[in-house]
């Protein structure tokens, strides 16, 4: 596969090729993965999903395009971010851990990668007004942020919990410009914060795209998005190539929630079959509590925004609310890739507790110094679960930094 | 031929469609609400099953659904409260439901509930056909479509301004029974200047179209169902029965008085 070869003779530049056989990597041309995507959508969201299916990847494929994007990412974003060997942490574990440090990018997280993208892409498209959901806020940060830097607006969708619990993320949008619009239906999470984004897309059509955060939603939203999050996993490469003579790892383990950071972590490594896929996601207060989020364990096949996938819900296929420390893995669903990583056995799925995750972020702290966001803290917990062998080579995604977490983490001191 | 062709012989204009949501406002309410419905002139029930998260709904109509779910209500259990419905003993007062029943809902919960076994049960009280708006036409044709026609259950597809008038064309002759022509794009509920609808009303009326229309999304009152009914077979009205019955001590009453409303000439 053409997406696969990777030029390990300079730093690389983001690509966006135009497909390939449908399995691991790509959907099918319905949007499936194996038995998971789709567009289930209402007539009212026909006309806006099939202009976008008709047009991302020949937008994504134009020369200009590409570089717009490759130049933001390098000059403003920061990228490529560091691949980092975490010498202490290695030890801690006997293995060679490697970081992706996707919280140096601007805004502190990888979701800037798919903003980016998706307003370029946007006004491409001709659309003068932004929509976003956002969890945890880093999405509706990276959003705004680059609507700001495109002069658009943007309006973001947040869960009135949410809007609580990550106060921080909310001031930054509103000095950004962008418009905080309050879900306060149903669990007044990600998953209401979703449903609200679509409803306002629903009754303003003309001139809108939504920017959704992560790979759900309906085709090609999942696709979409991982197409512009998979240049984690292609620096990935380069840099495991430059440092260690090897462009593969043994192990790329990554949090999911909806499952943007895993996506482009493990992009590049969907058909190394060599490589273990580890997908971590958030189990609450444990798997079996009733207070979790761990959705491949509790979930049904399910629709839910737009995709077929395995959703959390009751026994008459009510959507659950469910929970987890972090706002950003707090989702009663996953992406279709991620359903297929797990339903086919080609991912590794695990999950950690609240108080795991913390645990393994004060660890961190106390290592290597870097203090992660809580989402990507319950990929670091994970670590203690896996046995790896000394030789090892594993690279776990740090999608974000910790700054919007501090009032929960001064609880644990 | 059903309920719904033989209304549509017999009546094609000023036909009304009245929403109102299983198990709302009490868990065993529906029925009763169903039968005032029908007493006070409503041609076609659209008796919507709860969602926890329903996309293409406005704020009412998803408060009536989180109240029913609180209430209790599951496909089961509505399926239990139908059963005999049709049969002239179904009230005790002679005269059950006799006018088409179509069940709305979203995919999810019939999927749990087991698709095919879903078409079964509902074909067999019998209801008349199905809205079920996340079911775009792909998966109509390759998944479900095939179901519901062996069960001869109707299938009624959404159609919007913004559809093309070759995608109507291709919606139409995957509809049975009516299409369902959106007045404007967006969540029910909303007012939008009914004058702007009548352009897109008048286009499809031209269009020669095979299944009747019914105009759905802001009627609400006489006034925008007449203008509705000028360029279409008939129209839904959901968001403001709901309201008219959601704080109501005397649902018989309080349709009688909605649907008066509605329908004086």
């Amino acid at each position: 596969m053409s997406n696969t070869t990777i030029n390990t003779t300079s730093s690389p530049t983001a690509i966006l090729n135009d497909g390939g056989e449908p399995g691991y990597t790509f959907p099918n041309s319905f949007g499936y993965y194996g038995k998971f995507g789709g567009a289930f959508i209402p007539e009212m969201l026909h006309r806006n999903v099939e202009e976008l299916r008709n047009r991302y990847l020949e937008i994504m494929q134009e020369p200009s395009f590409q570089q717009e994007f490759n130049d933001l990412l390098r000059d403003y974003v920061g990228r490529p971010t560091p691949l980092y060997y975490a010498k202490r942490l290695s030890e801690q574990y006997k293995t060679k851990l490697y970081l992706k440090r996707e919280d140096l990018n601007h805004t502190g997280a990888h979701k800037i990668n798919n903003a980016i993208g998706q307003v370029l892409l946007a006004q491409r498209l001709g659309k003068k007004h932004i929509i976003a959901e956002t969890g945890a806020g880093q999405h509706g940060v990276a959003t705004a942020t680059v609507c700001a830097l495109k002069g658009v607006e943007c309006i973001v969708y947040m869960g009135v919990k949410d809007i609580e619990r990550q106060a921080p993320n909310v001031a930054r949008m509103k000095m950004l410009g962008a418009k905080v619009m309050p879900a306060a239906s149903g669990s007044q999470t990600l998953k209401d914060a979703t449903n609200e984004a679509i409803r306002h897309w629903i009754n303003n059509p003309a001139d809108t795209h939504y920017v959704i955060g992560s790979v759900v939603g309906p085709h090609p939203y999942p696709d979409m998005v991982a197409r512009f999050q998979s240049v984690i996993s292609q620096e990935t490469r380069w840099q495991l190539k430059q440092q260690t003579g090897s462009e593969l790892p043994t192990h790329v383990m990554a949090c999911v929630g909806g499952g943007s950071n895993a996506a482009g972590a493990f992009y590049h490594f969907l058909d190394e079959l060599s490589v273990q896929l580890v997908a971590v996601e958030a189990a609450g207060h444990g798997v079996n509590s009733g207070m979790s989020a761990a959705t491949t364990q509790l979930g049904k096949p399910g629709v839910l925004h737009g995709s077929k996938s395995l959703v959390m819900q009751t026994a008459d296929g009510q959507v659950v609310e469910p929970h987890s420390i972090s706002a950003g893995l707090d989702y009663p669903g996953i992406g279709p890739m991620h359903a297929h990583l797990f339903d086919s056995g080609r991912g590794t799925f695990l999950s950690a507790t609240d108080e795991e995750a913390v645990q393994a972020a004060f660890e961190l702290c106390k290592l290597e110094g870097i203090i992660p966001a809580l989402e990507s803290a319950h990929a670091l917990a994970a670590i203690k679960e896996m046995k790896y062998k000394e030789s090892d080579v594993v690279v776990v995604c740090l999608s974000g930094r910790g700054d919007k977490d501090l009032g929960t983490y001064m609880k644990y001191m | 031929m059903n309920r719904i062709q033989e209304l549509f012989q017999q009546k094609d204009k000023n036909v009304l469609n009245v929403y109102c949501t299983a198990g709302f406002p009490a868990l065993n309410s529906t029925v009763e609400v169903m039968k005032a419905l029908q007493d006070n002139g409503a041609d076609i029930i659209e008796l919507g099953m709860p969602y926890s998260d329903p996309l293409a709904d406005g704020p009412v109509i998803q408060a009536s659904g989180s109240c029913a779910i609180a209430n209790g209500m599951t496909i089961e259990k509505l399926f239990e409260q139908l059963q005999g419905f049709r049969k002239a003993t179904a009230f005790g007062d002679g005269g059950g439901i006799y006018v088409p029943v179509i069940l709305m809902g979203y995919l999810n919960p019939v999927l749990q509930y087991g698709f095919e076994k879903f078409c079964r049960h509902a074909a067999d009280l019998p209801i008349d056909g199905l809205i079920i708006p996340d079911v775009p036409e792909y998966e109509f044709e390759t998944e479900y479509g095939p179901v519901m026609q062996r069960y001869g259950l109707n299938f009624i597809f959404l159609i919007t301004p913004e559809t093309s008038e070759e995608r109507i064309r291709k919606l139409d002759s995957l509809s049975t029974g009516f299409l369902y022509a959106v007045s404007s794009s967006s969540i029910t509920g909303t007012d939008k200047d009914f004058s702007a609808v009548e352009k897109y009303l008048q286009r499809l009326q031209g269009m020669q179209l095979k299944n009747p229309v019914m105009v759905g999304f802001g009627i609400k009152d006489k006034s925008t169902f007449q203008s509705a009914c000028r360029y279409a077979n008939g129209a839904i009205i959901g968001t403001a029965y709901i309201k008219a019955v959601e704080n109501s001590t005397d649902i018989a009453a309080s349709t009688k008085a909605f649907l008066s409303s509605v329908l004086e000439k």
